[in-house]
Order: C-alpha cells, then sequence, then structure tokens
C-alpha cells in the first residue's frame, strides 16, 4: 500500500564515522520519533495561536498601504478619519519618533541597513505603510483609510534591478539618515543597499589553462513563504503599563529590542509572547508588525490585533530575486580550476537581510566543490518592488540552482555523467574551503574543516532510487511528451558561527520531571519536542517528563530565534549543557541518598542507579531535594554560541515528463537524499525535508509574482499564485543518510532548509535531459517551458 | 436573523447579519479550532467544518445554510485523553507540524472516510486538495489517513 511515499533509513555509513553513527543508535531517546509533544493538541483543536487569545473589546489594527511604488507624502491629513465613531487611532509618520532601525530581526548589531521607520513621509513600494489605524473593525478601518487625505508627489520608480544603479535613477532611500550599522560598503545614493566581493588565485590564469572555460547566466524569481497562518500580532498594555505583544515571531528576543529601539522606549517595557505559530519559513523572523502593534497600543491604550490578510501578507517579505552568473575553468577530468560568482541581488524597497543573502550566495554553495581559485563578487540593490527577506534557503536556493544547472552543462561539455562530475569535485571530510574564512554575516566568516559528510552516499542511493540509469539519456515516453532525469548536490550550513547564541534554563520538580525552559522558539518543526528529547536522553528520562515552556522574553532565557538552521545544533548544545549541569546535581544527591560516590551513578529509567543494583528515582530526589532535606532547587542555566557552521549535505534527483505541446512538466518522481547528521526526532526530519521539497517543487514549478507596469503585484491571493496542494505531489522518496557530527550535540547538524534548494536545479537538469532545451530561469512554466522549446527549434 | 443549528452536539440559536459566514459565527461562538488564511476566499482550506458530515469550506458557507442542521468542529472528535482515530494518526504519521492546517485537514479527512473505508492514495489526495499545507509537503498527512482507514477498518470487525 504505501508504495508511493517511502522513507529509507540508511544503516551504511563512511568507515571514519561509523563507530559513531553506530554508538548513536544506542541512543534511548535521541534518533527515535516521539510524537511532537504539541501535535495532539493541535490535532484536537486546542493549542492557541495569536487569534485564539481572548480578544473581548480589542481593536483591529491596520496598515494604510501605498497606492504607489514611489512618492513623497507631501501633506497628511487625519481629522476626518480620526473623527468617524469607532475610530480610536490614526497614526501618522508626524505622530511617531523618526528611529531608523532595520526589520530583519536579525542579532544587535545587525548586517542590515538601518533604512526603515515605523512611518515615513515616503513610500517606496506598493504597499508600504502610509498610516496606521485601529478600529472597532476592519471595515471601519477601511473607511478611515478613504476617509485620509494624502497629498503625494508621485515619483518615478525603480522596477528593474539591472537599472537601478544606472546614472540618474530614481534615489529610493535619499534619506540622509539611512545607513549600515556595520562597516561595510553602502551606498544609497546610487541604490546600493549592500555588495561584496572575495577572491583567491589568478582568474585569469585559470581562464588561459583550462580545458574548458563556461559562462551562463541565470536568474530566480520573487517568491513568498505563504505560511497557512500569515503575520499576526496582539497586543496590550498590563497593569504596569508594559507593553505585551503576543506575536506570531521566529525571533521573540529580537522583536522586542526592536519594538522598543523602533519607538524609542526602554527594552524592559516590552515584553514580546510566542504562542503556537502557524509556519513562518522565514518571514516571520522580520520584526514587521510588532512595532505597529506596539505604537497603536501605546496611542489608544487598548488592546489590538493586527492580522494581515493574505494580499497584505504577499507584499509583507519575500524571497529576494536574484540574478547570478557563473563562469569557471575546467580539465577534461572535470576538475575545477577556479570559478567565479557574480550576483545582483534586487533586496526590493528595503535592505532588509540584502548583504547576508547575497553572501550566503557564496558562501552556501561555492564550498560545496574543491577548488583553488575562487571569486566571488556580489551587489544588492534596491528598488520599488516588495520587500526581500529571509525565507529558508536564504540565497543558497538562489545560487544552488545557478551552480547546479552549470555543473549540468560542464558535465555535458566534458562528456561525462553528472553525478560522477560531482564525485570527482565534492568536499570531504578533512577539507575546507577558502570561502568559509572570507564570507560570513557582515563580516569576515569562520574558517572550517568539513567534519561529517553522507554526501558521496547521497549521491549513490539516490543514483540508485530513481534509476538513473535505466533512465538518463533515454528520453522515454509517448509521442509529445518526453520523460528525463536531472539531479544535484546541495549543501548549507547550521547556525551562524561565533554570532549566534541560545541558552536554556532547566530545573528539577518533586515528582522527578523537569520544566526546560529555553529562548528557541518553535514555528511549527517541532524544536520543543527535539529539545526535550535531548533533555531526556541526558537525564535518562523520557520524553514526557520534559515539560517544555519556550520563546516568552519575561520567562525564558536569551535565545536568537529560529532562523539559519540553527535550532537543533545550536540550542541543542546548549540543553545538553544544561541537562549534564543537573544530572551532575541529581547524581550528587543520589550518592548521598546511596552513600556512595557521584562518578558511579548513572541515570536510566527515571532511576540514579549504581552498578550493585540499588537505585533511587529521580521523583525520591526530588521530593528530598525540596522537602525533605539539605533542601535547595536543582536547577541550572547553560550557554552554547556556535564555534562552526557544519554544513548538510544533500542529493536531489528528479524524473519529470515535459509535454512538448503544451510545454507542462508534470514531476514523475521526486528522491532527496540528506545527510542531517544524527536525526533527533527522524519522523520530524523527514517533515522537515519533505516540507522544504514540495514547497521548492511549488517555487520551481508554479509560484511567481505577477506585476502591472507600475509595481503593483496582479496576483496576490491562493487562485492566482499558486502554492502546491496534495494532487500535485509526484510519487516521492526521502533517504536519511545519518552520520555523526562531531561538533554537534548527539551528532546533529541542521535539516530544515537546506531540500528547498533541490528542485529548481534537479528539475532544470531533467527537462533538459527530457527535451535538450535548458532552462536557466525560474520558474519551469509552461508559457516558458514552450518558449524555449520554440526557441531551440528556431 | 436568528436561526437554530446544532454545533457539536449542542443546540445554538445563532443571531447573525446578513452576509455573515459561518466561520465568522463559528470563530464568535468560540471554536478556535476554525483557522483562516486566505481572506475568506475558500482557497486555503483552514477552516474547513462538517456540515451534516460533509466537509464544507465554512467561510464562503452563509451562516444561515447551517440553519436546522449539524455543524462539527475538530473539537467534537476527540480531547487528549480521548482522541479520534484520525487525530491519533496525524499524530502518529508525523503529520502535524505548525498545526494550523490540521483541523480542517482532519475534517476533510474524516468526510472522506466516513463515505469510503479503503480509500486509495489518490482518493485521498483528491479529498484533501483544497486543504494547503506549506510545512510537510503532504506525506506524512496523506500517511495519516491511509493508517487512520486502516485502524477504523480494523476496529469495524
Amino acid at each position: 500500500m504505501n508504495k508511493a511515499h517511502k522513507t529509507d533509513r540508511s544503516d551504511k555509513n563512511t568507515s571514519s564515522q561509523t563507530n559513531k553513527t553506530e554508538q548513536a543508535k544506542a541512543f534511548r531517546v535521541v534518533g527515535h520519533s516521539v510524537p511532537k509533544i504539541d501535535a495532539l493538541g493541535m490535532a484536537c483543536g486546542l493549542e492557541q495561536y495569536v487569534a485564539d487569545h481572548d480578544l473581548t473589546d480589542a481593536l483591529v489594527g491596520y496598515i494604510v498601504p501605498s497606492p504607489h511604488a514611489h512618492a513623497r507624502i507631501r501633506a497628511i491629513d487625519a481629522k476626518k478619519a480620526r473623527a468617524i465613531p469607532g475610530v480610536h487611532a490614526v497614526l501618522t509618520h508626524e505622530d511617531l519618533p523618526r528611529n531608523f532601525h532595520t526589520t530583519a530581526g536579525q542579532g544587535f548589531v545587525e548586517p542590515s541597513p538601518y533604512d526603515s521607520l515605523v512611518l515615513d513621509s515616503k513610500v517606496r513600494f506598493v504597499g508600504d505603510k502610509v498610516a496606521l489605524i485601529a478600529a472597532e473593525t476592519r471595515e471601519l478601518c477601511i473607511e478611515a483609510a478613504r476617509a485620509l487625505k494624502v497629498d503625494y508627489e508621485v515619483l518615478a520608480p525603480v522596477l528593474d534591478a539591472k537599472k537601478a544603479m544606472e546614472k540618474g535613477a530614481p534615489v529610493i532611500h535619499d534619506e540622509p539618515e539611512a545607513h549600515m550599522p556595520i562597516p561595510v560598503p553602502y551606498d544609497a545614493k546610487r541604490n546600493m543597499a549592500a555588495s561584496a566581493s572575495m577572491g583567491v588565485g589568478d582568474m585569469d590564469e585559470v581562464k588561459k589553462s583550462s580545458h574548458l572555460w563556461l559562462t551562463r547566466d541565470f536568474s530566480t524569481h520573487y517568491a513568498q513563504h505563504c505560511p497557512i497562518e500569515p503575520h499576526v500580532c496582539l497586543g496590550y498594555l498590563d497593569p504596569r503599563d508594559r507593553v505585551v505583544l503576543v506575536s506570531s515571531t521566529q525571533v521573540p528576543f529580537h522583536a522586542r529590542r526592536i519594538t522598543a529601539q523602533a519607538l524609542g522606549i526602554p527594552v524592559k517595557r516590552v515584553r514580546v509572547i510566542k504562542p503556537r505559530i502557524g509556519g513562518g519559513f522565514g518571514a516571520k523572523q522580520e520584526v514587521m508588525i510588532e512595532q505597529v502593534v506596539a505604537a497603536l497600543v501605546l496611542a489608544t491604550r487598548r488592546k489590538v490585533l493586527l492580522l494581515l490578510t493574505r494580499a497584505e501578507e504577499f507584499v509583507s517579505r519575500t524571497r529576494h530575486p536574484i540574478d547570478v552568473t557563473l563562469e569557471g575553468g575546467f580539465n577534461r577530468d572535470g576538475s575545477i580550476n577556479g570559478m567565479r560568482m557574480k550576483v545582483l541581488s534586487n533586496t526590493g524597497a528595503y535592505g532588509s537581510h540584502a548583504l547576508t543573502v547575497m553572501c550566503n550566495c557564496g558562501s552556501k554553495v561555492l564550498p560545496l566543490y574543491r577548488m583553488s581559485t575562487v571569486a566571488f563578487d556580489a551587489k544588492a540593490v534596491y528598488t520599488n518592488l516588495p520587500v526581500g527577506g529571509a525565507y529558508r534557503g536564504y540565497g543558497a536556493t538562489q545560487a544552488a540552482f545557478a551552480m547546479e544547472v552549470f555543473m549540468d552543462e560542464v558535465a555535458e561539455e566534458l562528456g561525462l555523467d553528472p553525478i560522477e562530475l560531482r564525485r570527482r569535485n565534492h568536499i570531504k571530510p578533512g577539507e575546507g574551503s577558502p570561502v568559509f574564512a572570507a564570507l560570513g554575516e557582515g563580516k569576515p566568516g569562520v574558517e572550517q574543516k568539513i567534519g561529517s559528510s553522507g554526501l558521496a552516499e547521497c549521491l549513490t542511493l539516490g543514483e540508485k532510487e530513481i534509476g538513473w540509469w535505466d533512465k538518463r539519456g533515454k528520453k522515454l515516453g509517448d509521442g509529445p511528451k518526453r520523460r528525463g532525469v536531472g539531479m544535484c548536490a546541495l549543501m548549507q550550513g547550521s547556525s551562524i558561527p561565533e554570532i549566534d547564541m541560545a541558552s536554556v534554563s532547566m530545573k528539577m520538580n518533586d515528582d522527578g520531571s523537569f520544566n526546560l525552559i529555553v529562548g528557541a522558539t518553535d514555528l511549527g518543526t517541532g524544536s520543543d519536542t527535539v529539545l526535550a528529547q535531548m533533555a531526556a536522553e541526558v537525564l535518562g528520562l523520557s520524553t514526557d517528563d520534559i515539560l517544555v515552556t519556550s520563546s516568552d522574553t519575561d520567562l525564558t532565557p536569551f535565545d536568537v530565534g529560529a532562523y539559519a538552521s540553527s535550532t537543533t545544533y545550536l540550542s541543542g548544545e546548549a540543553v545538553r549543557r544544561a541537562a549534564l549541569d543537573v544530572a551532575a546535581q541529581v547524581k550528587k544527591v543520589a550518592a548521598e541518598m546511596l552513600e556512595t560516590s557521584a562518578e558511579g551513578i548513572t541515570l536510566v529509567g527515571g532511576k540514579a542507579c549504581v552498578a550493585d543494583g540499588r537505585a533511587v528515582t529521580l521523583g525520591q530526589i526530588g521530593l528530598r531535594t525540596l522537602y525533605e532535606r539539605d533542601q535547595h532547587q536543582i536547577a541550572a542555566t547553560a550557554s552554547a554560541i556556535s564555534q562552526k557552521s557544519p554544513p548538510p549535505f544533500s542529493a536531489h534527483f528528479a524524473e519529470v515528463e515535459v509535454d512538448t505541446e503544451t510545454g507542462f512538466v508534470r514531476v514523475v518522481k521526486y528522491v532527496a537524499a540528506i545527510d542531517c547528521g544524527t536525526a533527533i526526532n527522524p519522523k520530524l526530519a523527514e517533515g522537515q525535508v519533505e516540507g522544504a521539497v514540495v514547497n521548492g517543487l511549488s517555487y520551481a514549478l508554479t509560484e511567481e509574482y505577477l506585476f502591472d507596469d507600475k509595481g503593483k503585484m496582479r496576483n496576490p491571493n491562493f487562485t492566482d499564485y499558486k502554492i502546491w496542494s496534495t494532487t500535485d505531489m509526484p510519487e516521492y522518496k526521502t533517504i536519511m543518510v545519518p552520520t555523526y557530527e562531531e561538533t554537534g550535540p548527539f551528532g546533529a547538524k541542521s535539516v530544515s532548509e537546506i531540500c528547498i534548494n533541490g528542485p529548481c536545479p534537479a528539475i532544470s537538469n531533467a527537462i533538459y535531459d527530457a527535451v535538450g532545451v535548458r532552462l536557466r530561469d525560474t520558474p519551469f512554466t509552461p508559457e516558458r517551458v514552450l518558449a524555449a522549446l520554440r526557441a531551440a527549434k528556431a | 436573523m436568528e436561526f437554530q443549528t446544532t454545533i457539536n452536539g449542542e443546540s445554538h440559536l445563532i443571531e447573525c447579519e446578513p452576509g455573515d459566514t459561518l466561520y465568522r459565527v463559528l470563530r464568535a461562538g468560540g471554536y478556535a479550532s476554525v483557522k483562516q488564511g486566505c481572506d475568506c476566499e475558500g482557497t486555503c482550506g483552514a477552516c474547513t467544518v462538517l456540515l451534516d458530515g460533509e466537509a464544507i469550506l465554512s467561510c464562503i458557507t452563509p451562516a444561515p445554510r447551517a440553519a436546522g442542521r449539524e455543524v462539527t468542529t475538530v473539537e467534537a472528535l476527540g480531547h487528549p485523553s480521548k482522541p479520534h482515530v484520525l487525530q491519533q494518526s496525524f499524530v502518529a504519521a508525523g503529520a502535524v507540524q505548525c498545526g494550523y492546517c490540521t483541523p480542517g485537514m482532519i475534517l476533510a479527512a474524516k468526510s472522506l472516510l466516513d463515505r469510503e473505508r479503503s480509500p486509495s492514495d489518490a482518493q485521498i489526495a483528491d479529498a484533501l486538495s483544497g486543504n494547503l499545507c506549506r510545512c510537510t509537503g503532504y506525506v506524512k498527512i496523506i500517511d495519516a489517513v491511509r493508517d487512520a482507514a486502516a485502524t477504523l477498518r480494523e476496529e469495524a470487525k
């Protein structure tokens, strides 16, 4: 029955890591698919999301959207709007402090330009914020927005990233205060939001000496994360006049800091609570509506709920559309002499994540292949289009598309099998890359050597599963429908090294259970569960003995939040340390009770045991320490900073059928083989792979922003912007290839982002195998494929 | 206007305005499992409830259509101490990530399993095709419904 969708967990491994992966099998809780701790409550409809909180007497918040892509507000008159009964606040730029900040939701100091205000006297894209309203209903908000008199000086927009830096182009950020808070290139007068470059070796020499020199241009398109729950924030004043924000955020601590910064209020006056949230995928790293809600709460002293509509969500934050040019020199045997990547990123109206997404194009893609000469040259430009931001894959999606199609072309030019070309060149354990040290997040990166890699096995198992040798180059199919297979190799990272920090607290209860209090942010990924499993593993408990409280800036210790594929790797390490600390305290008490030494005690099955068979339960220890003798609270707080960002690796294989008469591409089968180190919870890890792959498939084939000639998105709804549903699914298989990452907790690396990068290149390469046309621009809609087929014929 | 309806087994007298949707009535009544993700255009499926056992999109259903009929939300299927087979199978299969689409998915699946004891994967996919999920990639959701069907057949023996 269960044939179409299945998962293999490979037991094979490279010899150097075999012992460690064998050891990993001895874990009792880690490595097991325990149920996600909040799943049953969700399935019963009981878990609370932001909009499920008590909304009695709550006002509705509303952002008046700009109708223009680029305009100056000469005058704004809110008198009539404010006079409407039921309208409690209408705020314009004249009512709010001019505190420049970035909405990027990154650590302090952010590597994104301070080019944003809660409200400005200029609007920079269709949908930008003109004014804020709080009223008793949304209808009243809209009525008030209509009553707002705005005198716009409409300016010429920049709608083409390639023309953004041309001489005489309209300047989007002409306000003198816009600046980069860290010392990196920034030139708002030329619409340049970021630039970065690096180079090692002599590329001219590579060009001269190589058997093959190839140059290709690629481009990727806008997309939205489409969490089924759009951005939503509920704010109110507590009895001590503090602003409480219950928000669908991936970064509660950054949200607290940035809200305070934007409004000029003390951090201590803000509390951010993240309840359950309906998906994020990077969109909810953006601190974009918290300051709006806080401003309305302070203006009205009322409870305010701001829930973006789907149409508003589409122009909230997006994936940066990026043009990538690759050129490189290769020897006859496929070895790489050198490669240069040029990047032009469209960051839209604000520079959120402009620098770091662009740098990730290089840092998460170029190191995949061994090369001594390498160059990277990137710019991000402002346009009057929707704002880019963090989106699962974070630049690697865009650049991996270019790199992996490029490699397919190189293989063809050299007469090599594309899998073999990867085998000959991909980075292996013990190897480094000059790119790691050169490209960081707003500063140089961190040198690292690969510790664990299962990529070789991913390639082999995927090749077999897709039936590569039976299908490649065979152009199978009937009549106008032709089949082909394509593949790609991928890497990502796990956390931002030497920048990201996570911390957790643990305390023991009188029944031997523990509270695990984490700043980490579960946005549906299951991180609360994964972290509980790690604590349970150390303490010899089961997951349901660990009670997780997460993501409340008043209650939990700090964590940077859910981004950069960091939670399992980094927050997990903090959990492991805190658990080891409380385990030592537990053992000390047990040793007193058992009149032995703490060293001889092991924690297993809810008990502290001595080799001679004597034991006390953790419940007995809990009772004793809280009530009976030498009373004290067994508790610990621990922090972790990542020193490395060990890449997970993956190989993807696609079989497609191309209808040469309609241009429609059907994915017949898709295989994702992944090495994420130890999968702490295999089912949840598979879920990350599957979710990322299907999001990637949808991005590759059906999702596309359509703009009118004034820069307005024409299709901001699920009818006209098609995200995949169940009936679009191909036959699908995940193959987990376990390795053991020494620097990660219990051998874990990351899993959440990498697999969204595969579908674009794997499908483009499969289309080429099927019908012989190269698609170097995404997405592969029937129109594009048909045009390419016709161009090839002509 | 006023009308009588049964929600999760309890009779209710509903007062609503012309143009009110069933979604709006249910949310106002505190049935928080009924979600919204598409501006009430009927394109995401998160608002799915059962009307006389049939899965419908409550956000595009005029409220009075529930007059004299039975509305079921996921809260009525089971609770954590006594979950419905589908609720259990969604948890066990790993079909729940953010959980926002889950109530709608489970109700769409229930509507299918009530009329088809042994659905094929294609039938499951068809029945859930109006329910969008951005987290799971649907693989484990299909697994969960298939597993639940098998369990229900076993229980019926």
